[in-house]
């Protein structure tokens, strides 16, 4: 048996990105669709076995942390891509590019004038209350303006397929070289369709991270010395961290690398001695950046690293204090911070949020928590979360509860009508699955949109949950130019 | 280059050259089995004697037969140096070293991994072992040579050579050991003499010195001139003296490095005064035991040199 398209349980209601109808594919899957049903079902679990493989030959991992210690787990991988026409994409770029120069110069009025609160459009106890507003950063201007350096942003396509922004990742979003990595395994295992199909490739992300790292070194004119700060090969994103220093040429660091001196500069102990660092790419949270200024206790950091940032000898990516544009409250009024910073329409739109701290909205999301998702305002990875149509009665008390002893950290979004995509589920079997999608944006001197971005699949039937730690895989994605053939 | 990535890029060398030695030496007396009297009782033991580990051994296992004594090399987890520990230490080393080695390397080291937890058993059976330990061994030699066909000859490289030619250094005189020992074991009678020249040939053996053994030595193989084209051969790549110039020329290139070309210098010396022994039996265990304990001396300067990054 060979897979059969006619045979795919398209969902009612849901978008899906390769079949538009039973049999049909869309135009830009088309080809990968006639190709896979021309494969055995032999064919089909060789290919699998090949990627799996893969994986374990490149040692691609993550870590998942549990009561019975850290387990390093092979990247859970879907061998059938999801597909996305570049013209499509191209819109949701602009949007996104839009989105990030919107949000940095949204942070950077924050660290100073904080004219958009003087103007009425955020009230000010968002501010106040905010969990990553850093108040040491009041008055820096970091090169350019820019604070989000680099970003992910989650989107999601409903029913329609137009694409709306989930939420913005802006202090240390990963997953950017499992979007590589899934190209390097997809290569290998349907390197037939490459030849037919016009990908367009994703290999030239380090190449732009490095450049615009590059960009925000003090010592311009100088070859910069770029440095990798990671929190060491415990944490779950370690393998991204030696990914991105080894494509870049950067040095991988852990705190203990680095010392800050009297001249307020920052320096790597090497076997010479003493190196210059010029910028430093953090992958640690802020509150462990600097015990002189932040957590005390913290030694992941470099004592007086904030010290020579504020003085503009050391450029940090992501700046301290990016993370206030993070905050899911803040996430609402983006649209806002859109038309107010730019003057322009947003060109993607956000998810409709209800925000708990207003009376009227608060009153609505208790009335119908089993409809809703409910978000604190400063997680990430899903974490702290409540699915309202999963949820059992007990555990939307506790939300309730939860929302009303702090509305300011909560708000709830509708369900949403994941979009889905063909996934092989066993030997020969595809089902719809829900998906999402993380594009990753730079902006330094200039702003860059990875094409596609990583493609992240809730593997259990129905689920909407796509994070890694919590039971999802991920997919390749292609953006594919259906109007120029392929020769 | 950071001193905690040297020190990383140079434990990653030490025990690739770890695994690459384990596996000859399993080998020698894998081999001296099919070519020895059936009288001569030989020992496995030894090889647990001659790599200082015999507290660890007893720790685990009370019978001190073949089938332990390959189990707790090649497989044993509690054993710091078995071929299973140090492929972990070196995926360890090699994940936090990947913005200095090829790509390629991180792969080569994930392959091998997989391989020998997959294979282990038939290592430590003997019907199926001669095809695992030269598998270990080539695996051992590609990634050597992807290192050596790639690597840019920077400071990370130089570090990288001295690991690799202080734990090779250091295994010489612990395969050397392991023939000495055997040979002691040889009770004198009619099968001693024959005995004897197949213990020392499969000590040359199993460092791939025998060809050039018979080139460079034009003799027949016994004690004495194994032992001086071993420790003194001046172009042999796994002969002591040969691996303390390659170090003494790494250290050359490498900043700061005055206290260990002294020390390196020091133990050469001593290399080449102790060749002038006469007999290479028993007492000449401690001459070798000396030496390993000098090599370990030059970890320590090399150590306080380059890679202590409260400095």
């Amino acid at each position: 048996m060979t897979i059969d398209w006619k045979q795919y349980p398209l969902q009612e209601g849901f978008f899906d990105e390769l079949i538009s109808s039973p049999g049909n594919a869309r135009q830009p899957a088309r080809q990968l669709a006639n190709y896979l049903s021309s494969l055995s079902e032999d064919d089909i679990a060789s290919r699998k076995l090949a990627a799996e493989s893969t994986i374990r030959d490149m040692g691609v991992s993550f870590t998942v942390y549990t009561e019975e210690g850290n387990i390093d787990r092979a990247w859970p991988f879907d061998i059938i891509p999801r597909i996305i026409s570049s013209n499509q994409w191209d819109k949701a770029a602009a949007g996104l590019k839009q989105r990030l120069q919107a949000l940095n110069l949204f942070i950077d009025d924050l660290y100073h004038d904080q004219k958009i609160i003087k103007d009425g459009i955020i009230p000010e106890f968002i501010l106040k209350q905010s969990k990553n507003y850093r108040k040491e950063c009041e008055g820096i201007s970091p090169r350019f303006g820019v604070w989000a350096h680099i970003c992910g942003t989650d989107l999601v396509r409903d029913h329609n397929g137009s694409f709306f922004v989930l939420e913005d990742n802006l202090r240390v979003p990963s997953g950017v070289s499992y979007m590589l990595e899934n190209r390097s395994i997809m290569k290998r295992v349907l390197p037939e369709v490459f030849e037919k199909v016009n990908i367009a490739p994703v290999g030239d992300y380090p190449e732009h991270l490095f450049n615009m790292l590059a960009s925000l070194s003090p010592r311009q004119g100088e070859r910069p010395v770029i440095a990798v700060l990671t929190p060491g090969i415990y944490n779950s994103a370690y393998f991204e961290h030696a990914f991105l220093a080894q494509r870049m040429g950067a040095e991988l660091v852990e705190g203990s690398d680095l010392m800050v001196d009297k001249n307020d500069c920052v320096y790597m102990k090497t076997i010479a001695g003493l190196e210059r660092v010029d910028v430093i790419y953090r992958r640690i949270d802020d509150m462990f950046l600097d015990p002189e200024v932040f957590d005390p206790d913290s030694v992941l950091g470099v004592p007086g690293l904030m010290r020579a940032w504020s003085k503009g000898n050391v450029a940090l990516a992501n700046a301290p204090g990016a993370g206030v544009a993070d905050d899911k409250v803040v996430y609402a009024y983006v649209p806002e911070i859109i038309r107010y910073y730019l003057g322009e329409e947003p060109l993607i739109a956000n998810v409709e949020t209800f925000l708990c701290f207003d009376d009227k909205q608060r009153e609505y999301v208790l009335a119908n928590l089993d409809k809703l998702v409910v978000k604190p305002a400063n997680e990430s990875g899903g974490y702290g979360m409540l699915v309202g149509p999963h949820s059992t009665k007990k555990e939307r008390e506790t939300f309730a509860e939860l929302i009303k002893a702090n509305p300011r950290n909560y708000i709830a979004q509708p369900t949403l009508a994941l979009s889905t995509a063909p996934t092989l589920i066993s030997r020969n079997k595809v089902e719809p699955r829900h998906l999402d999608l993380r594009p990753f944006i730079l902006q330094g001197k200039d702003t860059y949109v990875t094409t596609g971005g990583l493609t992240r699949v809730a593997m259990k039937k129905g689920s909407l949950v796509v994070n890694s730690s919590q039971g999802g895989g991920s997919k390749d994605t292609w953006i594919v130019d259906t109007t120029a053939g392929k020769s | 280059m950071l001193s905690k990535v040297a020190e990383r890029v140079y434990w990653a060398a030490r025990y690739l050259e770890r695994i690459e030695s384990t596996a000859r030496l399993v080998s020698i007396y894998d081999k001296l089995l099919f070519d020895l009297p059936k009288q001569v009782n030989l020992g496995w033991y030894n090889l647990i004697v001659i790599n200082s580990l015999e507290q660890d051994f007893a720790d685990r296992y009370s019978n001190q037969d073949e089938r332990n004594v390959v189990k707790f090399l090649l497989g044993d987890e509690t054993n710091p140096g078995s071929v299973v520990s140090s492929l972990h230490a070196i995926r360890e080393n090699i994940r936090t070293t990947r913005d200095v080695v090829p790509a390629e390397t991180w792969e080569l080291v994930n392959e091998l991994s997989s391989y020998v937890t997959d294979h282990l058993q038939q290592g430590i059976n003997r019907s199926a072992r001669h095809e695992f330990l030269d598998y270990v061994i080539q695996s051992c030699q590609q990634i050597e040579g992807l290192l050596g066909s790639c690597m840019p000859r920077d400071e990370g490289w130089k570090i990288l050579m001295l690991g690799q030619n202080i734990e090779r250094a250091d295994m010489t005189t612990r395969n050397l050991d392991a023939g000495i020992a055997a040979i002691l074991q040889i009770e004198e009678d009619d099968y001693a003499v024959n005995s004897r020249q197949t213990i020392w040939g499969n000590v040359l053996r199993s460092l791939n010195a025998d060809q050039p053994f018979r080139r460079a030595m034009r003799s027949s193989i016994s004690g004495e001139p194994v032992v001086k084209f071993l420790t003194c051969d001046t172009y042999f790549p796994r002969s002591v003296v040969y691996c303390l110039s390659e170090m003494i020329e790494s250290a050359e290139a490498l900043p700061h490095s005055k206290d260990v070309i002294k020390a390196i210098k020091k133990v050469h010396k001593s290399v080449i005064e102790s060749s002038e022994h006469k007999d290479f039996g028993a007492e000449y265990r401690d001459v070798l035991n000396d030496l390993q304990v000098a090599i370990q001396q030059l970890h320590f300067v090399i150590g306080q040199t380059w890679f202590l990054t409260d400095r």
